[in-house]
């Protein structure tokens, strides 16, 4: 948290961003894909183009500066497709500390090539057979080892979750995206844009994109998640639409999650917030969801169902126990914000 | 008074040390858990620990995630570790802690817990993952229905931090014999006892070790610096070699034995 308010360290981040990681990303003017969809200018945000290929390197970056800060020698990460993954152990071999990666069985076997690349990059590559054998896992596994080597280890963890300050951390360091994307488009257009879109897994690359954005009330911001093939249980990899509260784990998770916007105010009305089957250990700020787009039925009808009993004594709860002035987990400050869609495969 | 109070205080009368072992509940099922915990009480347990399973047991290491895995592969809830022990509380008198990730008791529901707890005749509840600093309402809730907190402290806790945990903290305090996840050591270190001495610098409160402890030379030496031992990854450990073979509750019972045998 020192960090957070020296110059130097910003500035040595700034640094590598721009020479190392390849900073600013340009926002390009997608004019066919405009026309394709016959409705909005669409504009895109190329983080794409940087070093290893996606925004995960933002963070790294800015972890692994801190990891050298603290003294700590050996970079512990967990990773699903591989993405964070990579740009782990690209900074690790950047910044000669040595790197273990957790990484699910099932991802190993289906991300074969990023399994090489890290490897290439002088990383351990962990294979986790626990449990589902995926990113949730390789987070248990990686906080495992965590705990038991904390003296000489850090956790530098990718996405926009786990304990305080982690969510904050990752925020701060994907904020780049969206105050590049705020300049550039108000450069190119003069006025900011109706909406923001951004894809939803860890929250990293939303939080980054949306949190620059938040004090304009005419921007909306719209996550979306992978439907898969329906919204039963196993059939998707959306796990913040069901809007189910959820701890996870020991940590002041609640506040980090509500820090993502520094406002915390009353709770929410349980009506606004349908509830679905949890899918998911894990709940986030971004799961209040807006029924305006026509053409999705099965979404409207779900929002038409009564919260079930488990949400209701969760959000009774919710009201009644913890210090949630400080602690809410639904920030609507940032939540109300947040209409997330759900991109659900026909089949 | 509490259950576990008495307990305590009959086991520094007699100059015990106390023996708290750990199951899963609904490994390998509920029935025999529910003979496993009576066994147990008879095989001289001073105070049983009763594990929810979970999905993501990340304080727990592979003996003890892979019970969680069993149990709830036979769809065992929270309702179902209470019904348990209700089941049990004719038979036996020993006191029982619910030991849970929170997760679990926040879908039950927090407030509708506690007195389901009380009513199933639990005695006090350790929630891993529960930090103090968001635990307050949590902990009145449990002390409202005479349930006891208790909380974990490890030999990273700051004394800042161990000094809150007292604060908040009762029945007795639980110390995590050493940086890590649970699951057996060959070795103890000399953490837990240093840890052991700043609790009590801090709390009146007895003081359990657990994480490590398989053998009973570990027990023993446990003995010599705090007042209980957990023992757990051992015997799920032997829960899982057994399976459902007939002689697993009378195997636990042996290997309890064993663990608190006069040498």
């Amino acid at each position: 948290m020192r960090a957070r308010g020296d110059q130097n360290f910003w500035r040595e981040l700034n640094l590598l961003l721009r020479d190392y990681a390849g900073r600013p990303t340009p926002l390009f003017h997608a004019q066919r894909l405009t026309a394709h969809a016959g409705g909005a200018q669409i504009y895109l945000k190329r983080e794409d183009l940087l070093h290893t290929g996606a925004h995960k390197i933002n963070n790294a970056v800015g972890q692994a500066l801190l990891a050298r800060r603290m003294g700590k020698h050996r970079v512990i990460a967990e990773t699903g497709a591989g993405q964070h993954g990579v740009a782990t152990a690209t900074v690790c071999a950047l910044f000669g500390l040595r790197c273990v990666i957790y990484m699910g069985a099932e991802d190993v076997r289906r991300q074969a090539l990023n399994v090489f690349r890290m490897r290439l990059l002088g990383a351990d590559v962990i294979t986790v057979n626990a449990g589902t054998r995926t990113l949730k896992d390789a987070i248990n596994e990686a906080l495992r080892d965590w705990v038991t080597n904390v003296h000489d280890t850090y956790y530098l963890l990718g996405s926009a979750l786990g304990p305080h300050p982690y969510p904050l951390m990752v925020r701060d360091f994907q904020s780049v995206i969206g105050r590049e994307a705020r300049e550039q488009i108000l450069s190119a257009t003069g006025k900011l844009p109706r909406a923001l879109v951004a894809c939803v897994g860890g929250g990293s690359n939303a939080i980054g994109l949306f949190h620059p954005f938040i004090a304009d009330e005419g921007v909306r911001l719209i996550g979306v998640e992978a439907g898969g093939c329906g919204d039963s249980l196993g059939k998707h990899a959306a796990r913040f639409h069901s809007g189910k509260k959820a701890a996870a784990g020991a940590w002041a998770f609640f506040r980090a999650q509500c820090r993502m916007c520094f406002r915390m105010r009353t709770v929410r009305s349980p009506r606004r917030i349908p509830s679905q089957p949890a899918s998911t250990t894990r709940q986030s700020a971004l799961s209040t969801r807006s029924f305006t787009t026509a053409g999705e039925p099965n979404i409207r009808r779900r929002a038409m169902q009564k919260p079930s009993k488990g949400f209701d004594s969760a959000q009774n709860w919710k009201a009644s126990f913890l210090p949630w002035k400080r602690h809410m987990p639904f920030c609507p400050r940032f939540a109300s914000r947040v209409s997330c869609r759900l991109m659900t495969q026909s089949s | 008074m509490s259950r576990i109070r008495e307990k305590f205080g009959e086991l520094k009368r007699s100059g015990r040390g106390g023996f708290i072992p750990f199951i899963t509940a609904g490994d390998p099922d509920l029935a025999t858990t529910e003979r496993l915990l009576i066994e147990l009480a008879k095989a001289g347990a001073d105070i049983i620990e009763l594990g929810v399973p979970f999905s993501d047991p990340v304080a727990d290491g592979e003996v003890i995630q892979r019970a969680s895995e069993r149990a709830l592969r036979n769809g065992v809830t929270v309702h179902d570790a209470l019904t348990c022990a209700r089941n049990v509380r004719q038979h036996i008198d020993v006191p029982i802690v619910l030991f849970s990730y929170f997760n679990p008791l926040l879908q039950f529901g927090p407030e509708p817990f506690a007195p389901a707890a009380r009513q199933a005749g639990i005695d006090a509840v350790l929630v891993t993952d529960l930090i103090p600093e968001e635990a307050e309402s949590w902990t009145q809730n449990l002390l409202q229905h005479r349930l006891d907190p208790i909380f974990l402290v490890a030999p990273t806790t700051s004394d800042k931090r161990l000094a809150r945990i007292a604060q908040q903290a009762h029945g007795f305090i639980y110390a995590v014999s050493r940086a890590g996840v649970t699951g057996e050591r060959d070795e103890m270190t000399r953490d837990a006892e240093a840890l052991v001495k700043r609790v009590r610098s801090v709390s009146d409160l007895p003081v359990a070790v657990g994480f490590g402890i398989s053998s009973p030379e570990q027990v023993r030496a446990v003995w010599r610096f705090a007042d209980a031992a957990v023992v757990g990854s051992a015997i799920v450990k032997q829960i899982e070699k057994l399976g459902d073979s007939p002689d697993l509750v009378k195997h636990i019972g042996e290997f309890a034995r064993s663990l608190v045998a006069e040498t």
